[in-house]
């Protein structure tokens, strides 16, 4: 349905504008929140912003969020907005996760393993009561500590991969330059490098129900969480101005990699695939989804029968953005006049010939 | 005088630092050692992204995850060294110029003789030791966490 341009409205426009701020800051004999405390406190909100909004930097998600009211759709929009004023100045190498600081490891398909299993800050295994001391001044007893083991925490699918039990991940002997949705349309079928990126800034939602349909039997793959790790890994450039390479910060990321059956097939003897989820900041839930649905797609590439909405690539990349989303429903609001018009016309005019031929 | 390996290391313990850090370090610097060298932009402080990259599987082929902001900045210094100039170059991740900055000026100084050993001591080994401390403390929270769950036989409990 195409959108007519209209125009006038400045008046109440500005005034809608000015009402939508102060509803923003609600009332003022409240304190103001800072950005820095939304950076804080509301961690996961800013991480979900980062990792949707394709855009890794705590302090602008954190405005984001507080200029969108908490709409973290709208924040996402505004983050996305913001990364297209600035030039790109290198493309990283790929990070290393296997040599991360572990915040938090767990393996759900090995009880033991080297480095061990490491809860970090969790919702799981914790009552989901609400907390009524929260709405008074609240006193957070300080984290415990251990001493350490200097163990390393080597990844899990090593282990199956070292006996060929699970399909190996293989790397050109040519350093490909990957797929960039941000500067190439997408075109079908995709491979590999384009659907992660496009599944790493997906929204999470659309992810999580899609994930979810795999497990009950839209394109079944009996999935194990076989590692999900959380943690900060280096970020290493190469800026050729300097002819070395040198890392520059530390970036939160969560990678989960999903162990997923498969019987094998002509070429292929029977052994396990994987699944692979990849985030900014601590997106576990956006992570475990995005690794379901990684492998989902994988189906026709395995000789799988592609037939349920998560195996389906175009399907799933072209509706997976939230902004992209969004904006089109959304455009449903602005002034449709004039074809609203033209539809009345027609239903009227068929109503009346309808009505004509009636005896 | 200095390896590319050293000269990697103290790049990334100067990005690693907090502003307030550095800028504390950098004036007690100049209070115990000497006035700190004119020095010239050769590329003013930019802000602008860097695309980070995954790896499939962990292992796989590369794809794009998404950008990250990051500043960088070259400065030179005015004096020359043996007759020849030095100019010292700051990546930080982030929007901070003023980081890149002092990141650039420090990356400069500690590539000459007359410098080097005193920022060594005054501003990198502190920042390192700082960051020593933050991962260690960090790392002994999540080992407090490490869980050994029971396997139990089906129908038992």
């Amino acid at each position: 349905m195409p959108y007519v341009a209209v125009k006038g409205g400045e008046q109440a426009i500005e005034n809608a504008e000015k009402l939508l701020h102060s509803r923003r800051r609600g009332d003022i004999n409240v304190t103001e929140l800072t950005s820095e405390q939304i950076e804080q406190q509301l961690t996961l909100a800013v991480e979900r912003v980062m990792c949707e909004g394709s855009l890794y930097d705590r302090e602008l998600a954190a405005l984001a969020i507080k200029q969108s009211w908490g709409d973290l759709v709208e924040a996402i929009f505004l983050v996305r907005a913001y990364r297209t004023t600035l030039p790109r100045f290198y493309y990283t190498q790929p990070l290393n996760t296997g040599v991360m600081q572990i915040e938090r490891r767990i393996s759900s398909i090995f009880k033991d393993i080297p480095g061990g299993q490491n809860l970090g800050p969790t919702f799981d295994y914790i009552h989901r009561l609400l907390d009524f001391k929260l709405l008074a001044e609240n006193q957070v007893p300080p984290p415990s500590e251990t001493s350490v083991s200097q163990e390393s925490f080597p990844l899990v699918m090593e282990t199956l991969d070292k006996e060929g039990l699970i399909q190996s991940e293989p790397r050109a002997t040519q350093p490909q330059v990957p797929f960039d949705l941000t500067r190439q349309p997408l075109n079908f079928p995709a491979n590999r490098d384009a659907r992660l990126q496009n599944l790493a800034r997906a929204d999470e939602g659309f992810l999580l129900s899609l994930a979810y349909s795999t497990q009950r039997g839209y394109g079944k793959n009996h999935p194990f969480a076989g590692e999900i790790r959380m943690g900060e890994v280096e970020v290493i450039i190469f800026p050729e101005e300097l002819g070395f390479e040198i890392s520059v910060t530390d970036i939160t990321i969560t990678e989960v990699q999903m162990v997923n059956q498969f019987k094998g097939s002509k070429h292929v003897p029977p052994q396990f695939t994987r699944g692979y989820g990849l985030t900014f900041g601590y997106n576990e839930r956006k992570a475990m989804s995005m690794a379901l649905v990684d492998r989902a797609m994988r189906a026709s590439e395995l000789g799988e029968s592609v037939d349920s909405p998560a195996q389906n690539i175009e399907f799933v990349l072209s509706h997976s953005d939230n902004v992209e989303a969004q904006g089109f429903v959304q455009h449903l609001k602005l002034p449709h006049y004039i074809d609203f018009q033209a539809e009345l016309n027609l239903i009227r005019q068929m109503r009346q010939k309808s009505q004509d031929l009636s005896p | 005088m200095f390896t590319i390996p050293e000269r990697q290391s103290w790049m990334s313990t100067l990005a690693r630092a907090e502003l307030q850090q550095l800028e504390d370090l950098i004036e007690s610097l100049v209070s115990n050692f000497h006035e700190l060298p004119n020095y010239t932009f050769l590329r003013n402080p930019e802000i602008g992204l860097v695309m980070v990259q995954g790896r499939a599987g962990a292992t796989g082929e590369a794809f794009n995850l998404g950008d990250m902001t990051m500043t960088r900045c070259v400065v030179q210094l005015e004096d020359m060294v043996d007759g020849l100039p030095i100019s010292g170059f700051g990546y930080i991740g982030g929007r901070s110029q003023r980081h890149a900055e002092l990141a650039a000026l420090c990356d400069a100084l500690l590539q000459t003789t007359l410098w080097h050993d005193q920022v060594q001591t005054t501003v990198i080994l502190p920042i390192q030791q700082s960051l020593v401390k933050q991962q260690d403390r960090k790392q002994r929270q999540t080992a407090a966490t490490k869980v050994n769950f029971f396997t139990m036989v089906r129908g038992e409990g």
